[in-house]
């Protein structure tokens, strides 16, 4: 974090005739022309050419300039950037999961088959619902089958429709996954507490709209309490309800999705079930289902034969393969054995836990930073930059100089309808003493705010680069090194 | 904390939850396990895989490449494992400019202008480019060649459902490549792209330049698919040869075979599309400072600015996956890559040679190959392959399933992972199976 040293790129270390591995004199005899006068490549040009030392110096210098969960606390709301425990990264890196084909014969990745079987059943029981399909590679990917599975039910109907409802606090992944599935999305606009307006709702809601795509908690971190009632509405003109299971921190062991009439979800096992994001992925979106529309998940599905776990293709109403094999395996691996170490109590507790440490946060904050919405909030809080704005402050200036006290900032860019968002989900693996790290720095910058507003404008200031040009990054685009 | 919040319990803060909808029981879960438990349930599980116990000569879309230590080791750093996506650019440098690499390691292997910052897998990669060039081009049909992986096609079918797009296959001829007259003669006004990929299912090395004259003689775009991005490190890119997209997966590039994930799938085009290109994009600026440094770039194509009319969906991708690629190029370098590519050729050719040689058995299709190619029994694939497992070998992947017509054939991958008489044992052990 604190390296100076300006880390070239790996090209422009690159000298004739390196490399870091070589590879075994070939055993075989030596055929000449295999490609049958197809053209062939000399040499790739400007390809990097680095010793073994000078590859991993390269990646231990830039891993040094990056942030991450293991530093501290990372408080991305609606990101869930909890600590991702370090027997799930070795029970993902045992040879008999890593070195599985996935194209052998089940009979012999019986293990592997039975993890993904057990992670299906295990995330039924947490998120009530009927059938899981886990191939999904991400949230967004996730909320695409998701709607494809309502419009295939639909058009079993021979009732498609036309229009999917999205709240206007929703993340921007919901309403393009409808519009990738070939729906209009009409916005739904929050009323004063921030949540669904039932009458704005029941007048939207009619025979050609599919669905309802709702966050719950949303995207301020507050229970959409009239859940049920939401849920009547869009199932009494024949209609389905989404639910985008990305703040489900606040409620595992708390209250299940299919209790409270949702018949889709995704959930993002790099979000609430630990699997780490790798700085923007893997992760994995699986979707659960209620029964009626479980015959239209994409193949292959898991079936169970004699004790026999089998991947079943053969199912008439499917949309068909979402992905090639199935899913993200080891992201899957991984999310299992977070369940299991934690067990029922652990798991309930880790939306005890988020929902507190929010909460403490939140009354904490409250007064030196501006709460647009007073309805109570679960596992994140959503402030503004209002008060500061008085100094010329904004939320961008409070993040970047969270970056000097050697934290990471909030989500800034959500919700919409909060301008000037500061939205904070400190997750239940932060300790008091880490939640009151971040507490103290967030009071400092209030106080700068007031007394110094310079210092903020010119954050961060003591990092590897200081803000950057994006404009220009944008205008003039340079999206890859060119050899000179 | 709780007095400091002003409530006497937890209990208390889930309030907002109607009483009704709780859920008034723990959930029936099994565990706690405590870690050395949970070593036991996953030494356990993974006890119940047997595939390593097997000579395997499986491909088709996923491949057993040599995986140089560096590259697990420099991986699972924390720094690289646990970031988010790199938002806030001042603390993420690392990431952005491995980023910035993989990018340019892309463009030179596919030999195109722009490429994005990985998307899912290979197959999903497909059809993104199907969605792309209807962007582009805004004509009703897809031309999709029946030697795309089998599992692409399918997904690619999923994708365009509701949106109005119509795919048709287009058949392979006695060589395995694809038909090209056939083509020229479903080429219409209506096509919007041609999906070939090379090389093929069958393993066969495509005549890019060819298919793209074709597609571009009726104002249709190629995209290109590399399912085994090891074949770029010998074969000429194909942004040379005149696509104007370059999809695929590059699981090969130090990624474990995994049971099929997570993988990489990348995406690459012509400076002209960028702005239709889907994903993620990192791009060079500088800082107040004036010191160079790398941002998230290009941002109003995607969804969390442009929301319903966004280029695509995707927002998590596959970056851990991505720098492992970075890693693996940057090791193995401009000389290691061909290496690799070259033993993988040499290997398959030598056991195509002895394979052959074994009574009865035969090369389905006379097409050049990198590293797979089709081989056809006297009976059906089915039941050689079950008495090869039978002495511990995966002799490759039965076609009969997905190309009912060549259910005496199968696919059989060699590697540089496969030795001399690893092949020698499958053609030893052949022979006595087909006899």
């Amino acid at each position: 974090m604190i390296r100076k040293m300006r880390e070239p790129l790996a090209f422009e270390i690159s000298s004739h005739g390196k490399r870091a591995v070589r590879m075994p004199e070939l055993d075989v005899p030596e055929k000449k022309d295999i490609f049958g006068g197809l053209p062939v490549r000399k040499e790739i040009d400007g390809f990097p050419e680095l010793s073994e030392v000078e590859v991993t110096r390269h990646f231990t210098r830039l891993s040094q300039t990056n942030y991450c969960v293991d530093l501290g606390i990372y408080p991305l709301g609606s990101c869930t950037m909890k600590y991702n425990p370090k027997v799930n990264e070795k029970m993902a890196s045992l040879p008999a999961f890593t070195g599985a084909h996935p194209n052998a014969p089940q009979d012999v990745v019986q293990g592997s088959l039975r993890v993904l079987k057990q992670t299906e059943d295990l995330l039924c029981e947490i998120a009530g619902m009927d059938a899981f399909s886990l191939q999904p590679a991400a949230g967004a990917h996730g909320e695409l089958m998701g709607m494809m599975l309502i419009r295939a039910a639909l058009e079993d109907r021979e009732d498609p429709r036309k229009y999917v409802l999205i709240p206007d606090s929703a993340h921007g992944t919901n309403p393009s996954s409808a519009h990738i599935c070939g729906y209009t999305v009409k916005e739904i606009k929050s009323n004063e507490d921030g949540t669904i307006d039932l009458e704005g709702l029941a007048a939207a809601m009619n025979e050609d709209v599919a669905a309802l795509m709702v966050t719950n908690p949303n995207t301020l971190g507050v229970f959409e309490s009239d859940i049920c009632r939401i849920a009547d509405i869009v199932h009494s003109k024949g209609g389905f309800l989404y639910m985008d299971g990305a703040n489900m921190n606040a409620l595992t062991g708390i209250v299940r999705p299919g209790d409270m009439g949702v018949d889709v979800l995704h959930l993002n096992l790099h979000k609430t079930f630990s699997t780490p994001h790798g700085g923007g992925g893997p992760g994995s979106g699986p979707v659960g289902v209620k029964k009626a529309l479980a015959p239209y998940l994409p193949v292959p599905v898991i079936g169970e034969k004699e004790g026999k776990l089998f991947l079943d293709s053969g199912r008439p109403k499917t949309i068909g393969r979402v992905r090639s094999f199935y899913g993200n395996f080891l992201v899957i691996l991984r999310a299992l054995a977070y369940i299991l170490n934690l067990g029922p109590e652990g798991v309930r507790e880790i939306a005890e836990t988020a929902v507190l440490n929010a909460n403490y946060i939140r009354k904490s904050l409250e007064g030196e930073f501006h709460l647009k919405y007073a309805a109570p909030t679960l596992h994140e809080c959503v402030f503004s930059d209002k008060f500061q704005k008085e100094f010329g402050v904004s939320n961008l200036d409070i993040a970047k100089r969270l970056i000097d006290y050697g934290l990471h900032p909030p989500t800034m860019s959500f919700p919409l309808i909060v301008h000037g968002a500061l939205m904070i989900e400190p997750t239940e693996t932060e300790s008091k003493r880490d939640l009151d790290l971040f507490i103290d720095a967030m009071k400092a910058i209030a106080r700068e705010a007031r007394e110094d507003p310079e210092t903020l404008h010119a954050a961060p200031h003591d990092t590897y680069v200081r803000r950057l040009d994006e404009t220009a990054a944008a205008r003039n685009p340079v999206l890859k090194w060119e050899k000179k | 904390m709780l007095a400091a919040i002003g409530v006497s319990s937890t209990d208390e803060l889930f309030g907002c939850i109607p009483e009704g909808v709780r859920l008034k029981r723990a959930l029936d879960l099994p565990g706690p396990e405590p870690e050395p438990a949970l070593v036991r349930h996953f030494a356990g599980l993974g006890g119940l895989n047997t595939y390593s116990n097997y000579l395997s000569f499986l491909g088709g879309g996923a491949y057993d490449h040599f995986i140089p230590s560096v590259v697990d080791y420099l991986s699972s750093r924390g720094e690289f494992v646990s970031p988010y996506t790199p938002y806030q650019p001042e603390v993420s440098q690392g990431t952005l400019q491995a980023i910035f690499e993989f990018q340019t390691l892309i463009c030179q292997l596919t030999g195109m202008d722009i490429a994005n910052a990985s998307l899912y897998e290979g197959a999903t990669g497909a059809a993104e480019a199907v969605l792309m060039a209807q962007r582009l081009k805004n004509r009703p049909k897809v031309l999709v060649a029946r030697t795309l992986h089998p599992e692409y096609r399918s997904v690619i079918r999923t994708y365009i459902r509701n949106l109005g797009v119509r795919m048709e296959e287009v058949p392979y001829d006695e060589k395995g490549g694809l038909d090209k007259d056939a083509l020229a003669r479903m080429l219409d006004s209506e096509t919007g792209a041609v999906i070939l990929q090379s090389p093929n299912y069958f393993g066969v090395c495509e005549d890019v330049r060819a298919v793209a004259d074709l597609a571009h003689g009726r104002q249709a775009l190629l995209a290109v698919v590399v399912a085994e991005a090891l074949s770029l490190g010998i074969l000429e890119a194909p942004g040379k040869l005149g696509a104007d997209i370059v999809t695929g997966e590059a699981q090969s590039f130090g990624i474990p075979l995994s049971f099929g994930g997570p993988y990489l799938g990348f995406m690459a085009c012509m400076k002209d599309f960028v702005r239709q290109l889907p994903g993620r994009i990192a791009g060079q600026t500088t800082d107040v400072d004036g010191n160079r440094g790398f941002v998230l770039t290009l941002a109003t194509r995607e969804q969390h600015i442009r929301r319903e009319k966004a280029t695509s969906n995707i927002c998590t991708n596959q970056a851990l996956c991505a720098l492992r690629a970075t890693m693996f190029l940057e090791s193995l370098g401009k000389d290691g890559l061909r290496d690799m590519a070259w033993l993988n050729v040499q290997k398959a050719g030598y056991a195509l040679d002895v394979l052959t040689r074994v009574p009865g058995i035969r090369r389905k299709f006379a097409g050049p190959h990198f590293n797979e190619f089709v081989i056809e029994l006297p009976k059906p694939w089915a039941s050689v392959e079950k008495a090869l497992k039978d002495v511990g070998i995966l002799a490759g992947l039965g076609l009969g399933e997905s190309y009912p017509e060549l259910a005496n054939c199968g696919l059989v991958c060699v590697t540089d992972k496969h030795m001399k008489e690893d092949i020698d044992r499958l053609a030893g052990s052949l022979q006595e199976v087909v006899r």
